[in-house]
C-alpha cells in the first residue's frame, strides 16, 4: 500500500516560502545538456572527425592535427561544471526540489547497464527514425559492481541550496529495455535488478538523499506487468525510512490499465504525464480515492513553446480534481532533455510562477476545491 | 521430408555506418523521415546500404533474399507514409514495443506509389531468390487512421496494396506480415473481411505467398478464416507462443507449406543451426497429422530490433540451417 507521504513532504517547503499553501514543484530529471558539454565529451572520446563541409568552409576553425590535450580529469571537470550549472539553473527557476539535469548520464538504461556486472553491449538499436540507443544484453547474473549515483548525489547536494531529488531507472525498465539472454523470464531479471536498486537506494539514503524517484516508463508499454513492478518496489523500498520520499514516474501510456493497481505500490508519490494528452486521462484517477501524492505533469515536455503562466495555472488546478493541494506536486510531463535549453528553462520558470500564484489564491480562499470535497464525501 | 527455406521477415537494421551517416544527412525529427522524395545524397546512402545487406544475405547463404526495407522509417506503416493524400502526424507507439512511427492519416483517395517496387528493382536480386515483404491489408489499415473512407477503409487499403504488388518485379515469394491480426484481433465479420482482403492482395502476385501473423498466435476463428484465403503458406510465431500455434495447426490443419518463426527477432541470443533444426523437428513431431511440403524458417518478428552484429550472426545461423555441408567445410 501507499507509504506515508505526509511524513516527508514538509521538508521540501523552503524556509522563505511565501504562501501558507505549499504545492511542491520539481522536475522529472533530465535537462538539455549545454552544447559545450557534448563537445567536451567528443574531445574526451577522441571523436574529431571533420566533415567535408568543414574542410570546404572558409570560416576559421581549430586544427585537429594536434594533441587536443583533454584527459579524464578535464572531462570530469566539465561534468562537474555542467552539474553545478544546471542545478543552479533549476534553483533560479525557483523549483523546490532540484536535479542536476542528469548531466553525467548518457541515457537512462545504458548509464546503469554500464555499471552493472552481467551486461554487455552489442551496438545501437532503433527507437524511432534515426534515434537509437545502445540496448544492452544481460548475458550472466547481474551483480552490483560499482556505485551508480552516490557521487552524482553528493556533488549535487553539495552545490545545491535546495533539496535534491534523485531519479533512478527502475528495475522493470532496466529489464524490459534490455535483451535478456540469461534469466528464464523478464520478471526474474527484474527482481534480480530490484535487489541492486535497493542497494543503491540504501547507499543514497545513507549519503543523505531524501527524495528518490523510480522511473518506470516501460510500465506504459506493458501495463499487464504492473504486479511485477509492484513486487520490485517492495524490494526497493524494503527498509527505507518514512522520511525518505519515494516517487514513481510513468509516462506515455494507457493509465486505466495500471490504476487503481498502483495504489497498492509502496510509494509516496505517483508522477504521471497528462499535459501531453490535455488531461484526457485524468478521469482514470478520480474513480478511486488517490491515496498517494499526485505529481502532475503541467507542462508538455515535447512542444518547443513555453506555456503561458495562465495556462499552467489551469493545468495545476486540474490536479485538484484528483487530490487536495496538500497532496499535489507539479512537474513537467517528462524529462526536458530534448528541448532547446531556453525553452526548458522558460517552462520551469512559468511552472513555478503559476504554482506560487495559485497557492496565494488558495490562501485567499479564491480557488474552488469542490471537486476534491465531493470526492472526500464519497 | 519437408524442404526448408531459410529466409527473413525483412525490415532490417541499418548497417551501423548508415545509422550515423543517415542521421547526419536527414536529422532526428519527425519531419526528417523518409517521404518518398529523398535528396540524391540520401538515396545514394540507401543504395549503398541496400547492396550491402543483399550481399550479406547471399554470403550467409539464405534461400530467399529481401531488399531489407532500410528506408522504412515508419516500419510497417511505410507504404502509406510515402503515399499522396496521407498526412504523417505525431509519433505513436508501434505495438507493445519501445518503438515509434509517424501516424499516417488518410485524408483523400489513395493511389499506389511504386515506392516498394522501386526498392525491389534496386536490390538487383535474381527473380528465383527475390522475396518481397509487405504489410498485410489488415495490419496497414490498423496502423493508419482513416479520415476519408469510412467503412470502405480496408477495401481502399487492399486496393492500394494490390496496386503496389502489381508493379513488383518478378519475385519468388511474397511475404505478407500481419501482426495486427494477433495484436488487435478483428471481431466477428471483420475476421472474414481481413481474410478476403489478404486473398486479394496475394492474388496480385504470381509468386508463392506466405502470410505471417506474429507477436503471438491467432484466435482459432481468425486462423480458420485465414485458411480460407488462397495462401500458399501460413506462418506461426513459435517464439512468442508455441502452445496456441501448435493447437491451431493440430485442431484446424494448415496450408501445405508453412512458415516457422523460430529465431528470436527481439533477443541478441544467437541460435545455433542445430537448435533451429531441433525446433523444426519438434514441430514435425508435435503435428502428427500434418505434413509440410516446404517450411520457411524465419525470425519471429521484424529484425530492426537487433544490433547489426547480432542480426548478421543470426543470418549466418539461418543460412547454415539449409546449407549444413558448407558450415562443416
Amino acid at each position: 500500500m501507499t507509504r506515508n507521504p505526509a511524513a516527508n513532504r514538509e521538508q521540501f517547503r523552503p524556509e522563505n516560502h511565501p504562501n501558507d499553501h505549499f504545492i511542491l514543484t520539481t522536475v522529472v530529471g533530465s535537462y538539455p545538456k549545454p552544447k559545450w558539454l557534448n563537445r567536451a565529451r567528443d574531445l574526451h572520446h577522441g571523436e574529431l572527425e571533420v566533415k567535408a563541409a568543414d574542410r570546404a568552409s572558409d570560416e576559421p576553425r581549430g586544427s585537429f592535427d594536434i594533441d587536443v590535450d583533454f584527459d579524464e580529469g578535464n572531462w570530469q571537470e566539465a561534468k562537474d561544471d555542467a552539474s553545478r550549472l544546471i542545478t543552479n539553473e533549476h534553483e533560479r527557476a525557483g523549483l523546490d526540489a532540484v536535479v542536476d539535469g542528469e548531466m553525467r548520464r548518457n541515457e537512462m538504461v545504458e548509464y546503469f547497464a554500464e555499471r552493472i556486472a552481467g551486461y554487455e553491449f552489442h551496438g545501437p538499436v532503433k527507437v524511432w527514425g534515426h534515434n537509437y540507443f545502445d540496448k544492452p544484453s544481460v548475458v550472466s547474473e547481474v551483480e552490483y559492481d560499482e556505485p551508480w549515483l552516490v557521487d552524482e548525489f553528493e556533488f549535487t547536494n553539495d552545490v545545491a541550496q535546495r533539496p535534491v531529488k534523485v531519479p533512478i531507472t527502475g528495475p522493470y525498465t532496466l529489464a524490459n529495455w534490455s535483451f535478456n539472454e540469461h534469466y528464464d523470464d523478464e520478471a526474474e531479471l527484474a527482481f534480480a535488478l530490484a535487489e541492486l536498486v535497493n542497494l543503491e537506494v540504501e547507499k543514497l539514503v545513507e549519503a543523505g538523499a531524501r527524495y528518490i524517484q523510480i522511473d518506470e516508463p516501460a510500465l506504459a508499454t506493458t501495463p499487464d506487468d504492473h504486479a511485477i513492478v509492484g513486487e520490485c518496489l517492495e524490494y526497493i523500498t524494503d527498509g527505507i525510512p518514512e522520511d525518505v520520499r519515494i516517487g514513481l514516474h510513468v509516462c506515455y501510456g494507457d493509465y486505466s490499465r495500471i490504476y487503481p493497481e498502483i495504489l497498492d505500490f509502496p510509494i509516496d508519490e505517483f508522477d504521471v504525464e497528462l499535459c501531453n494528452g490535455d488531461y484526457d486521462q485524468l478521469d482514470v484517477f478520480t474513480e478511486h480515492e488517490f491515496t498517494a501524492d499526485l505529481a502532475l505533469g503541467v507542462v508538455d515536455a515535447h512542444t518547443a513553446e513555453v506555456e503561458p503562466v495562465e495556462d499552467i495555472v489551469e493545468n495545476v488546478q486540474r490536479g485538484f480534481e484528483v487530490v487536495p493541494p496538500e497532496q499535489l506536486t507539479v512537474s513537467p510531463d517528462c524529462g526536458l532533455k530534448l528541448l532547446p535549453r531556453d525553452i526548458a528553462y522558460g517552462k520551469m520558470e512559468n511552472m513555478v510562477t503559476a504554482t506560487r500564484q495559485l497557492e496565494a489564491a488558495l490562501d485567499r480562499g479564491e480557488v474552488d476545491l469542490s471537486g476534491v470535497a465531493a470526492r472526500a464525501d464519497d | 521430408m519437408t524442404e526448408l527455406v531459410a529466409t527473413t521477415t525483412g525490415l532490417f537494421p541499418l548497417p551501423d555506418w548508415a545509422k550515423s551517416e543517415l542521421a547526419d544527412l536527414k536529422g532526428h525529427q519527425k519531419d526528417d523521415l523518409v517521404s518518398g522524395d529523398e535528396p540524391p545524397a540520401v538515396v545514394d546512402q540507401y543504395d549503398r546500404a541496400r547492396s550491402e545487406v543483399v550481399a550479406r544475405q547471399q554470403e550467409a547463404g539464405l534461400d530467399r533474399i529481401v531488399e531489407g526495407q532500410l528506408r522504412w522509417d515508419d516500419i510497417l506503416a511505410h507504404p502509406l507514409a510515402v503515399a499522396e493524400n496521407v498526412e504523417t502526424r505525431g509519433i505513436v507507439r508501434y505495438y507493445d514495443n519501445n518503438n515509434f512511427y509517424r501516424e499516417p492519416v488518410v485524408t483523400g483517395d489513395l493511389s499506389p506509389t511504386g515506392d516498394l517496387a522501386a526498392d525491389l528493382e534496386a536490390a538487383d536480386v535474381p527473380a528465383e531468390e527475390l522475396q518481397a515483404v509487405i504489410p498485410g491489408p489488415y495490419t496497414l489499415a490498423d496502423l493508419a487512421t482513416d479520415d476519408h473512407y469510412g467503412e470502405e477503409f480496408l477495401d481502399a487499403i487492399t486496393e492500394f496494396l494490390v496496386g503496389e504488388v502489381e508493379q513488383f518485379p518478378e519475385h519468388a515469394t511474397l511475404l505478407v506480415l500481419e501482426p495486427s491480426l494477433v495484436e488487435e484481433p478483428p471481431g466477428d465479420g471483420a475476421d472474414e473481411r481481413a481474410s478476403e482482403a489478404i486473398d486479394r492482395v496475394v492474388g496480385a502476385s504470381a509468386a508463392e505467398s506466405v502470410v505471417y501473423p506474429f507477436y503471438g498466435a491467432l484466435s482459432e476463428k481468425m486462423h480458420a478464416h485465414l485458411l480460407d484465403a488462397d495462401v500458399d503458406a501460413v506462418g506461426y510465431d513459435f517464439v512468442t507462443d508455441h502452445e496456441d500455434n501448435l493447437y491451431n495447426i493440430n485442431e484446424y490443419g494448415t496450408t501445405d507449406s508453412v512458415a516457422l518463426g523460430f529465431l528470436e527477432g527481439q533477443n541478441t541470443n544467437v541460435e545455433s543451426p542445430d537448435l533451429l533444426r531441433q525446433r523444426v523437428e519438434w514441430v514435425e513431431e508435435n503435428t502428427p497429422a500434418a505434413t509440410f511440403e516446404r517450411a520457411y524458417v524465419l525470425p519471429n518478428t521484424e529484425t530492426f530490433y537487433l544490433p547489426t552484429e547480432r542480426f548478421e550472426a543470426k543470418l549466418d545461423a539461418l543460412g547454415a540451417l539449409t546449407r549444413p555441408e558448407e558450415v562443416e567445410a
